[in-house]
């Protein structure tokens, strides 16, 4: 078979356009159908099916049958003129399923009949054969000599094979008779009209399932066009009912093809032809029945699909138009890699989740306090104290976020710490314990579903698809790009992507020394670990000895001595990145893992960092309460001193507060303030490193090397300063740790979340151009995991590392007592218990409840019971998941060989085939034509749910790949048989055991 | 019949207008007894549809009855039908194959793939990549080990391509 078969793939393909008219398909429709016919009739017509089956396959060709078909014929009509009623009624049982052609003709027949009933139905019949015959005739000359040759072959194999070919098909079949069966039932008690129209319909519902009405479709046009409407038209008059409705369903036949004409693969001279024809029938026939209804409505509907569709690509447009900077990103994508492209979409991630971020801190704080709470100037804490007030607006001091910043809305003391404020009664310094905590929650919650997302999506990088390179080589061209400056880009992309898919290909072939590379990396991971744990000394030494110098006297100390953290800290961020890198070299990774490993080695080091900026501001923030107290106690002393000087001054126990203007108020230090300080010039001083590394380290750079190449001695763009690759591990890292400071210090200072949504606006339009200006790909172009989860994953440890400081603080240090919302109580929290003591009484009872340990420690253990039975249950999906892909790629595997084996690849087993005793010659074609349809519709089918996985792919392959060996068995002994269960278990057999099967 | 066929002629009208306007020299002014007009390759490949298209003499070569790219309107009719959005996916495979197969030998061999993949990518690849990606293509998707990929194969490993149809079309 396999031979042959491809034979006929080629003609098909030689054909296109000619006559690819789906022949196959068709061919294994007609297999299905005449079997279903010779079911049916098997009671009364058996002897003559056989002959009028052929015949009616056989219309377009085969004149020399018409002989014989003209017996058969009158016999059958003389049937008709005895009993046409009950024929009709049994036409319905039994030929609904018939061919299409059969169906459109007969109204027009029974027509005829009844006015010409003494004359022979033949003689009308067969000018009309006759003349299809000659319309189809000149593009479908091809067709007919292979149907010819093909009907001859079938002719030979004896019926019986042929049944056990159309056996094959039952599954189809079945399905197909059930709903043929079911429409049928209904059909026998309603009237002829509605009886006809509901096999027709159910009919073509059953073969839409199967996905075969195009063939069907085309089956019906090539015979349907013909039927006549000439002689019909003058005995309009006396159509009856049946008849009307009989040629409505031509009319809605035709209009069918009409309408789906666009999707046959002919040449337009054919279907031009084919819809000239029907045209005329339909406009013949819509006027013989007065239509205009059903016309009017089909062209509403037809609109209304188009408007639809039309309305769903400008609405996909629009979703696409509406993700912010998709187009820049796709574009960086095209020509950087997926690998730099995955910043950028982790920028634009972050971006979003500070907008959020930003909108509760806006909403819920800023904005309340701004509209509702006093305005500056009222009281102390909004006030810039008198001594400061000279320099307040200076630009230095602004820029250090002094002066009037300083006592603004951005940090935490501009707060006051009113219950509730405004005429809403709005409980700010609730809100402002809240949404701080709130964000936290929500960043958590966030990011965790985000790496679930991603999880689900799967697959650390590399397309587990099995035509990796196929597809990218036939299907990423999109034809629909007409601008040159898109279709560059597509070029770009397409060529990165080939790029990424080439490495991750090269490292799959790579097979070197497995002991020299392992122990490269343990060498390489040991230098790093040194170079790690130095680094972590030399920064504790340095703190150590900053603790020391604080004591000292700041005057005695020389600058170095005064910065030495933050030189340190600077000098290390900036030797350890490429040192690593270095070393990262020695283990020869893939990229995008080497990515992986220098993103961890550098996100250690810089927690290093993190944690020393963190030990050095709680050391600040202690000797701030220390003060604070001190001034606490000074303020409290002269206020006393006051009231008793008032009261024994003017003796009155009603004594006025003390008139002093809020500048002169004595004031804390406000520590909260300070570390919110802190943090936004942290953030500020990070926006200006990162952009003016950029503009100087890349835009400059490149400048430099392009314009002055022209006049160097040496190649500038080849040779050493070479324009700048993308750093994406510092990028991201960057990113990281900035948000860290943003989540700490959002609690200090509610203005940082704004801040920092400016800055990701910014860095994203300046980053996306510089890295189109002035960066070039890397070397090697690789392909980034899909899913971002490596940065997540940072980004989560960042945020439970600045979760714990801010709520330390919340818990433990005690608030400033002149300044922010909490100022006057004991501790941060203290505003949510008197809260809940405010309410009714039973929800204080139920939180008391709540926080009984007798119910935490139950809950706990419940919950870590859950994750204990969630995590089971997900490693056993991941177990039989990856049996699933195991199991397919042998299935594949198996694909694959089968087909070898069944191609004469072996000279010999051929030979040896050929001498087998029992080979009879006479029904292998029979059996080599049919298997190449169900071959293809089969994979068709089955193909479209690959979740079915294991067993699907198994049986399809059973189906589709040895679809002749079931038949073989008649032919041959049993001996080699059992032969492809085997062969499929195994995926890779030896060659020859392998052939010998498969041939067998 | 109405509404579908009148877009139909619509479609072609403008289309002929195309033609027209592609190369109005060529176009009579009476097209009663349907003459036999064809435009040359050089001439459509400059329509906005195709001239960023890498395969587009392809396409063109492909559809014209004549191989050589000489469009006569049904031609161009039949290109445009292939390439419209809601042709079926079976059609669209059959002509993908064949614009593919550069060479004509109804298979894709490997001198096929590396015009294909040269298209693509501008020639950018060095040749050992082209081999590689080549030798990968084929491996991946040649079901018969012939070492060039039949109809059969291509049309086994287009129809699980999750773009193919999206991206296979023109829209006018």
């Amino acid at each position: 078979m396999p031979p042959k078969r491809r034979n006929n793939d080629i003609i098909d393909v030689e054909n296109v356009g000619m006559d690819v008219d789906a022949e196959p398909d068709s061919d294994s429709e007609e297999e299905a159908r005449r079997k279903s016919r010779n079911r049916r009739s098997k009671l009364q017509r058996k002897a003559k099916q056989v002959s009028e089956d052929e015949d009616e396959e056989d219309e377009d060709e085969a004149p020399r049958r018409r002989g014989r078909r003209k017996l058969t014929k009158t016999d059958d009509d003389d049937d008709d003129e005895d009993e046409t009623p009950q024929r009709r009624g049994r036409r319905k049982l039994t030929k609904t399923d018939d061919d299409d052609d059969d169906e459109d003709e007969t109204p027009q027949r029974r027509g005829r009949r009844k006015l010409t009933k003494t004359d022979d139905d033949d003689e009308d019949e067969t000018p009309q054969r006759r003349r299809r015959r000659k319309t189809t005739k000149p593009q479908d000359i091809d067709e007919d000599d292979e149907r010819e040759k093909r009907k001859a072959a079938a002719r030979k194999g004896s019926k019986a094979s042929r049944k056990k070919v159309s056996k094959e098909q039952s599954d189809d079949e079945s399905e197909e008779d059930k709903g043929r069966g079911k429409k049928s039932g209904r059909a026998v008690s309603k009237k002829e009209k509605e009886d006809q129209n509901n096999d027709k319909k159910g009919n073509k519902k059953g073969k839409d399932e199967e996905n075969k009405d195009k063939e069907n479709k085309n089956k019906t046009t090539s015979s349907s066009f013909s039927s006549p409407p000439s002689p019909a038209d003058s005995d309009e008059e006396s159509l009856s009912e049946g008849e009307i409705a009989a040629l409505k369903e031509q009319v809605e036949e035709k209009k069918k093809l009409i309408a789906t004409l666009r999707n046959k693969p002919w040449r337009m001279k054919k279907r031009l032809l084919l819809l000239k024809e029907a045209q005329d029938f339909v406009e013949k026939f819509e006027g013989a029945l007065g239509k205009g209804k059903g016309r009017r409505l089909y062209a509403f509907k037809v609109m209304m699909t188009k408007k639809l569709i039309k309305f769903n690509r400008d609405f996909e447009n629009f979703k696409t138009a509406c993700i912010p900077w998709e187009r820049k990103i796709k574009e960086v994508e095209s020509h950087f890699g997926s690998s730099v492209a995955s910043y950028f979409l982790f920028l634009r991630w972050m971006y979003g989740l500070n907008l959020v971020l930003f909108g509760f801190m806006f909403g819920l704080v800023v904005l309340p306090e701004v509209l509702m709470g006093l305005p500056y100037g009222s009281i102390p804490r909004k006030t810039v104290p008198r001594d400061e007030q000279a320099t307040a607006m200076d630009f230095s001091v602004l820029f250090d976020f002094g002066g009037y910043c300083k006592y603004s809305v951005l940090f935490y003391g501009f707060y006051n710490n009113d219950r509730s404020i405004g005429v809403l009664q709005f409980k700010l310094p609730l809100s402002y314990l809240l949404t701080s905590v709130g964000i936290f929650g929500y960043s958590l919650l966030v990011v965790i579903r985000t790496m679930a997302r991603n999880a689900n999506e799967g697959g650390d990088g590399g397309d587990e698809g099995e035509f990796i390179f196929s597809w990218k080589m036939f299907t990423s061209w999109d034809y629909l790009i007409g601008n040159p400056e898109t279709a560059d880009n597509k070029y770009a992309s397409i060529t990165t992507s080939f790029k990424e898919s080439i490495v991750d290909e090269q490292e799959n072939q790579k097979d070197e020394n497995i002991h020299l590379r392992r122990f490269l990396r343990v060498f390489a991971n040991f230098l790093i670990l040194c170079s790690l744990g130095g680094s972590g000394y030399l920064i504790y030494f340095v703190v150590k000895r900053s603790q020391d110098f604080a004591k000292m006297d700041p005057k005695t100390l020389t600058w170095f001595e005064n910065n030495e953290v933050e030189f340190v800290m600077s000098l290390l961020g900036l030797v350890c990145p490429p040192l690593f890198e270095t070393i990262a070299e020695l283990e020869d990774y893939h990229p995008r893992i080497a990515l992986k490993w220098q993103l961890a080695r550098i996100f250690a080091l810089f927690l290093g960092n993190l944690y020393t900026f963190l030990f050095a501001l709680f050391d600040e923030v202690n000797g701030k309460l220390e003060a604070e107290k001190s001034i606490k106690n000074a303020t409290e002393w002269a206020l006393h001193q006051y009231y008793a000087n008032y009261s024994s001054f003017y003796n009155t126990t009603n004594v006025p507060p003390p008139n002093v203007a809020p500048a002169d108020v004595i004031r804390g230090p406000c520590w909260e303030t300070a570390v919110g300080r802190e943090f936004v010039k942290l953030t500020v001083s990070d926006v200006q490193v990162t952009f003016l590394t950029i503009l100087v380290g890349d835009f400059l750079r490149a400048f430099i090397v392009r314009f002055l190449n022209y006049c160097w001695c040496w190649d500038l763009e080849a040779g050493f300063p070479s324009y700048g690759e993308f750093d994406i591990s510092g990028n991201v890292l960057g990113l990281v740790f900035n948000q860290g400071m943003i989540w700490m210090g959002a609690f200090y200072a509610p203005g940082l979340v704004g801040l920092n949504v400016l800055r990701l606006l910014t860095s994203m339009y300046y980053q996306s151009w510089a890295v189109m200006a002035c960066n070039v790909p890397h070397e090697r172009v690789f392909k980034a995991s899909r899913s971002n989860n490596f940065y997540m994953g940072m980004l989560l440890l960042v945020l439970f590392l600045s979760l714990l400081p801010v709520v330390y603080s919340m818990m433990t240090l005690s608030p400033s007592f002149d300044c922010g919302p909490f100022s006057g109580q004991e501790k941060m929290y203290d505003v949510v218990i008197d809260t809940i003591q405010a309410m009714p009484a039973f929800i204080g009872n139920i939180f008391t409840y709540v926080s009984n340990p007798g119910l935490i420690m139950p809950a706990i253990l419940l919950m870590i019971l859950a994750i204990y039975y969630l995590n089971t249950v997900s490693k056993a999906y991941q177990q039989a998941n990856t049996d699933l892909k195991k199991k397919m790629q042998m299935a594949r595997d198996d694909e694959k060989n089968r087909r070898n084996n069944q191609d004469s690849t072996n000279q010999v087993m051929k030979d040896l085939e050929d001498l087998l005793p029992n080979k009879s010659l006479a029904p292998t074609p029979v059996a080599e034509e049919k298997p190449l349809d169900i071959v293809i519709d089969k994979t068709r089918t089955t193909r479209t749910k690959p979740g079915t996985a294991g067993k699907g792919v198994e049986v399809q392959k059973e189906e589709s790949l040895s679809a002749p060996n079931p038949r073989r068995p008649v032919t041959r002994g049993p001996g080699p048989r059992g032969g492809p269960p085997g062969n499929m278990r195994s995926p890779q057999p030896e060659p020859g055991r392998g052939r010998g099967q498969g041939r067998r | 019949m109405g509404n579908k066929q009148t877009t139909f002629t619509e479609e072609q009208l403008e289309a002929h207008n195309w033609q027209e306007g592609l190369a109005p020299h060529l176009v009579p002014l009476d097209y009663t007894n349907n003459p036999d007009i064809k435009v040359p390759m050089a001439l459509i490949v400059t329509m906005p549809e195709l001239k960023e298209n890498p395969f587009r003499d392809r396409i063109v070569e492909t559809f014209s009855e004549d191989g050589q790219g000489n469009m006569s309107f049904n031609d161009f009719v039949d290109m445009f039908s292939a390439l419209c959005e809601t042709a079926p996916r079976e059609l669209k495979t059959i002509y993908a194959f064949k614009i593919y197969d550069f060479n004509r030998d109804n298979f894709i061999c490997k001198e096929d793939l590396q015009k294909t993949l040269n298209k693509l990518t501008k020639g950018e690849l060095t040749p050992e990549e082209v081999t590689l990606v080549c030798d990968k293509a084929i491996e991946e998707a040649d079901l018969d080990a012939d070492s060039k990929l039949s109809f059969s194969d291509f049309e086994n490993m287009i129809s699980k391509a999750p773009d193919f149809l999206s991206n296979f079309h023109v829209r006018i």
